[in-house]
Order: C-alpha cells, then sequence, then structure tokens
C-alpha cells in the first residue's frame, strides 16, 4: 500500500518479529502458488533447507564453481532475480549432510516463480537439486512439482533486520550512481 | 503436426462474425449433460472445417467446460484429479490473486457465473443477425429437449460501429498483437517473434521448452485440449472520456492522455513509432504496427509508460521468459454503442473475452497478478494497470516526459469485473469422450 510505501523509512533500522509459519494467515496475501511471505526490513527473501543424499556433497561444491565462472563471464545471469545477496551452505546434523539455500531479493518469490525455476534451469542449479532427498524426478515435465519442493522447505525466519531496511538493489545502485555522478561533477569544476 | 481436425477453432481461428451469444449452462443430471453435448458436439467447428468453408459457414460454436462441468458430466474422480489445481478451484477461489476483490469481486458477478453450478458454456460467433436469431431459436430447442440441463444465462456480443475494425467501448483497435503457433498456417507479423510452439497453448504438445507437459488423465480427453479464462469487463466509457477531457484541453491532448494510457494510439499506431502525434495510417498497418520493441527503443517510458497497459501485457524484450508468458485472446463487445459526445446512460457495455493458454497459473494468472495488479510492477511503487488494473481511486499513473514526468493521482477504475470462469477446451474427440462417458448406466449418449 502506498502509506506503507511512506512508512518504509530507510534512515531507520527496523526490526520485525515473525510469527510461526513465516506469516500472519489472517493478513498474508494470496499469491498464485500459496501465501506470500511479507516484506520485511531485509527485503524478501527465502532459506530452502534440505537433506542432501549421502555422498553426493562433491556436486554441490562443483555447482558453486559453475556458478562463479557463469557470472564472471555474464553478470547479469541471475538479474531476474532481483537479488542482494545469495548464501549457500552445507552443514552437518548428526553426521548428514544439510543444504541451505538462502537468498535476499526485492519480489516475492510467488510473482516470479516460473523465471526463477527457468533460470534454475540454465544455471544447472536443478541439476544440483536432484542431490536432494524428495526433490521431483519429473521436475521437467510438471514445474509445479518443482516449485512445491521449493514451498515445502522453505524454512522462513522468526525475526529479521535491516540498517537500511526495505531498499531495493535498484535503489541502492542508482544512489551509488548518483554519487560516483556527482563526483565526477565536482571533479569537472575544479 | 497439429492436428487441426481435433482442435477446436477457437484455438487457432477468428470466426468472421459480427455477432454472438455466450450461453452458460448447468447441468442437473448427467445424463441431460451428455444428451445436450452429443448433439451439440456435431456443431462445433475443428480448425479443418473452419477453414474448409470460413466464406460459406454462417455460425461457428465452441464448446467448454468448468471442472464442476466434468464432474457434472460424469468424469470419474481418479481423473478429475489430474487436472491442476488452479483449474480445479475455479477463478472464483482464485480472487484475490487476480485482483477480483472490492468492486471486482464474484460476489457482483452478473449471470450466475459465480457458482459452483456453472457447467459449461457454449460460444456461438455469427455472421450476421439473422443467423444470430436462428442458432438461439435452435439451442433453445435442445435445451429444452435435456431437461436437466439449466440455461444460467446469456450474454450477447456484438461489434460496435466504425465496423471497419475491431476495437472496444473506449475506441482503441484491439487484435493488434496477437501469438502465432508454428505450424499452424499463420506467419507472425513484423515485431511479433518468431512463432510459438504449440504446447504454450494446446496440450499434448512440446513447448518452448521442448517438453511436453504432464496434462489430464487419460490421454484423449486432453489431447487438442486448452483451458480458457473467461472475463466480462464492464467499461465505464463515461468516466473514461470524463477523465480525458479532464486531463486534456484540446482533442489532441485527450488523445494524447488516451494513448498514454495504453500505450497505443487510439488508431492503434504504437508510440513507440509514433510518440508525439496519431498515425491512423501505421495503426492500420499489420506489417508495421507491431515492429517494435522497448528496451532498446524506448527504455525509460518517454514514449510508453513503464506502467501503460500495453507495456504491461506484453513487456516485450523487457520481461523474462516472455515465450512462456504469451496468450491467445478471443472474444467481443457487449452492451451498446456510446457515440462520441453522448452522455453515458448507464447501461452496462463492456468486452467479454476469452484468453486461452496451456497453463492458466503460469499464463493467464501470472498476467493477472504481476502484470496487472503488482504495484510495484517496473518499481512503480503505487500503480496497477490503467485499463484492466483493480483500482479503488488510490493508484498512480506517471507518465515519463523530459524535463520533468507528469503523475496522474486518485486514477479511477475504467473497467469493472463482471464475470469470469476458467473452462477447459477439449479437442472434438475428447467432446465424444465426455459425451459417451458412463454409456453402461443405460444413457443413450446420441439422444438429440
Amino acid at each position: 500500500m502506498s502509506s506503507e510505501v511512506k512508512l518504509q523509512d530507510w534512515s531507520k533500522p527496523a526490526a520485525i518479529a515473525i510469527p510461526k509459519g513465516g506469516f500472519d494467515p489472517a493478513t498474508a496475501q494470496k499469491g498464485r502458488y500459496g501465501p506470500i511471505f511479507p516484506k520485511t526490513p531485509a527485503c524478501y527473501g527465502f532459506s530452502i533447507v534440505a537433506k542432501v543424499i549421502p555422498g553426493r556433497e562433491d556436486a554441490f561444491y562443483e555447482h558453486a564453481k559453475n556458478i562463479e565462472n557463469t557470472i564472471a563471464t555474464q553478470p547479469d545471469a541471475l538479474a531476474v532475480l532481483k537479488l542482494h545477496y545469495l548464501r549457500w551452505l552445507l552443514f552437518p546434523i548428526k553426521g548428514e549432510t544439510y543444504f541451505m539455500y538462502q537468498g535476499i531479493f526485492d519480489t516475492d518469490f510467488d510473482k516470479y516463480t516460473e523465471d526463477a525455476v527457468a533460470l534454475f534451469g540454465a544455471t544447472g542449479l536443478k541439476t544440483v537439486f536432484e542431490n536432494l532427498e524428495g526433490f521431483p524426478k519429473n521436475w521437467q515435465t510438471n514445474p509445479e512439482a518443482f516449485i512445491k519442493f521449493v514451498r515445502d522447505h522453505q524454512c522462513p525466519s522468526f525475526l529479521e533486520y535491516g540498517e537500511y531496511p526495505y531498499v531495493s538493489a535498484d535503489e541502492i545502485k542508482k544512489a551509488l550512481k548518483l554519487k560516483a555522478a556527482f563526483s565526477d561533477m565536482l571533479d569537472q569544476m575544479q | 503436426m497439429l492436428e487441426f481436425d481435433d482442435i477446436q477453432h477457437i484455438l487457432l481461428t477468428r470466426a468472421p462474425a459480427l455477432t454472438g451469444r455466450y450461453e452458460f449452462l448447468s447441468f442437473r443430471e448427467a445424463a441431460a449433460g451428455r444428451a445436450w453435448l452429443s448433439a451439440i458436439k456435431e456443431k462445433v467447428h475443428s480448425v479443418a472445417a473452419m477453414r474448409d468453408n470460413v466464406e460459406g459457414d454462417m455460425r461457428w460454436v465452441t464448446v467448454a467446460f468448468t471442472w464442476n462441468g466434468l464432474r457434472a458430466l460424469g468424469l470419474d474422480e481418479a481423473s478429475l484429479a489430474t487436472f491442476p489445481e488452479e483449474f480445479r478451484q475455479g477463478m472464483v477461489a482464485r480472487a484475490e490473486t487476480l485482483g477480483d476483490t472490492g468492486a471486482n469481486a464474484p460476489e457482483h458477478w452478473y449471470g450466475g457465473v459465480a457458482s459452483p453450478d456453472l457447467h459449461a458454456i457454449a460460444i456461438l460467433f455469427a455472421r450476421d443477425a439473422t443467423e444470430h436469431a436462428r442458432c438461439v431459436s435452435e439451442h433453445e430447442k435442445l435445451v429444452a429437449a435435456c431437461p436437466g440441463v439449466e440455461l444460467l444465462s446469456v450474454l450477447d456480443v456484438e461489434a460496435i460501429p466504425p465496423f471497419d475494425y475491431a476495437h472496444d467501448h473506449f475506441g482503441y483497435r484491439d487484435r493488434l498483437s496477437q501469438p502465432v503457433i508454428e505450424d499452424s498456417g499463420e506467419d507472425p507479423t513484423p515485431g511479433s517473434g518468431a512463432p510459438l510452439k504449440a504446447g504454450e497453448f494446446i496440450l499434448g504438445y512440446p513447448d518452448e521448452y521442448g517438453v511436453i507437459a504432464d496434462r489430464p488423465q487419460p490421454e484423449m480427453l486432453a489431447r487438442n485440449g486448452s483451458y480458457m479464462a473467461y472475463r466480462r469487463l464492464q467499461e465505464h466509457v463515461g468516466k473514461f472520456r470524463d477523465f480525458l477531457r479532464q486531463h486534456g484541453n484540446t482533442a489532441e491532448e485527450q488523445e494524447l492522455i488516451a494513448a498514454k494510457l495504453m500505450g497505443r494510439w487510439r488508431s492503434g499506431a504504437p508510440l513507440v513509432l509514433s510518440p508525439d502525434k496519431d498515425d491512423p495510417v501505421l495503426g492500420a498497418d499489420m506489417q508495421r504496427n507491431n515492429d517494435f520493441n522497448y528496451k532498446e527503443m524506448d527504455p525509460h517510458g518517454y514514449a510508453v509508460p513503464l506502467g501503460s497497459h500495453a507495456r504491461r501485457m506484453n513487456p516485450r524484450d523487457t520481461a523474462a521468459n516472455m515465450n512462456r508468458r504469451r496468450m491467445i485472446r478471443r472474444g467481443a463487445t457487449y452492451g451498446p454503442y456510446l457515440p462520441d459526445g453522448a452522455p453515458d446512460d448507464g447501461a452496462d457495455r463492456g468486452i467479454a473475452a476469452f484468453v486461452i493458454c496451456g497453463s492458466l497459473i503460469r499464463q493467464f494468472e501470472f498476467a493477472q497478478n504481476v502484470w496487472a495488479n503488482d504495484k510495484n510492477f517496473h518499481e512503480l511503487e503505487n500503480e496497477r494497470d490503467p485499463i484492466i488494473g483493480n483500482h479503488d481511486g488510490t493508484m498512480e499513473f506517471k507518465i515519463p516526459s523530459r524535463p520533468i514526468r507528469k503523475k496522474i493521482v486518485g486514477l479511477p477504475a475504467f473497467t469493472t469485473v463482471r464475470g469470469g470462469a476458467y473452462f477447459f477446451l477439449p479437442g472434438l474427440k475428447a467432446l465424444s469422450y465426455l459425451a459417451s462417458l458412463n454409456r453402461e448406466d443405460g444413457v443413450n449418449a446420441s439422444v438429440g
């Protein structure tokens, strides 16, 4: 809402506690694939946690190198996700390895779900996901099954904080460009 | 190859009709529904049949079913469960996602189409009024001969003057940007991109990813079928014209405001190609009127505002995976023509259209949820589609301009949703399959 937009003051750090389940069922907006996880001072995001099929850990390290190379040669490869940051982790629980995919971005995942899935395909992430337990074998002919897997494995936060809350990556980039342009202007005036 | 003799004509062809009628039906008894279907399926043109005699034929019929309708015909639960969730739920249950809230909410829809009793639609396109009347009378007799089939409501549609080109009540030229399916026998107009794989629109064929997507079972039911979202949009012509007068002092300024809302002049001329003044010759020239992009030709929206209707519904080269979001549109205007300068008479007028696609959730629902109603589309912060978005008077419309943009606040709702439903549009063999369900129950499926 417009009033919400105005209340989202970037100059004042903000924190919100998030109810169990990741949203308030009474007020959550309905997206195409289910309730929308709300925007927080740390923007939108999700954290997928899933168990790695034993012995498949190396596939994740190999894929990280692939992504590094992809971004080096094609910096806008992930632009469609409107990301701020991605963090991928592997961690052990009782001798078994789990994978966490944590992303912070500027659109709610529901809206651009299919674009994200397409991108996962283009960057080979789907094939990495095949190393996770429970990943649908028919994801190629049934994209909804892929989306369901992501939603089923989403672990919502219960607290999020932003030092410069609600600001989009585009706004940050615009501000930095403006700063650079002003610096340049001042240089020209010496 | 596409099976032209099995695909319903509406998917690939446009009937040369000036008039038509949509009949919304309910089946109180399965056998009656099947009897009705057995009779009417003989009147349904395939693409091949339509192309064989398009100059000679006088009318074209389309038949489609809601999920409740398939159940009412006697389709078994195992098969019903194979349809996608959004179709099973129906358009009413998806209202919030689609932006059908407030004045647009299903509780305000006309003609019983929001009811779970809506089971089927029969779409008539007729060449002229005489044929229209004859078909209506014939269908009346058929329904009367099938006790247990109930007519919930009807909507007559008709082209409005001037008749030499398709346009809506606001005066915008229509049918300028339609996707073309590979191997359909049609060629895309310049700027429309390559033909799309049939699986984007027709079940059982490879899609843009080269994959044949999962589909309802049994195979013979899904083959050559598609999904169809029905939308009845009332157009508030008086309010629209008042708005243009309020924001434009001269006729030229008013035309420019109308063009900015749409992204094209009302003549159809694209603002990208003719940003400062209308060019009706360009608007009517199908070889030129779709030949433009946004990313290179108008990145900041100085010609076409980022939030305009055309730029939202077809962002062209400024959206990812566009080929997976395309939709086929069919339909017509309904209600009386309101001549220029005439005061609004309060009559119900608008467009009653069908959006045809292979996946309602990926194509139609995405367009409604994101392109039409995401307030932050293109970082616009507080805008929705100015023509079909959900408006409560608090939204803006920003028109980029040098040195300073123009911002219109308190945009009114120019349209209101007055009806809608999700239909499954079966192939002709699937219509026969549905008509002959449960024949062992003693029903003669050829009655009628």
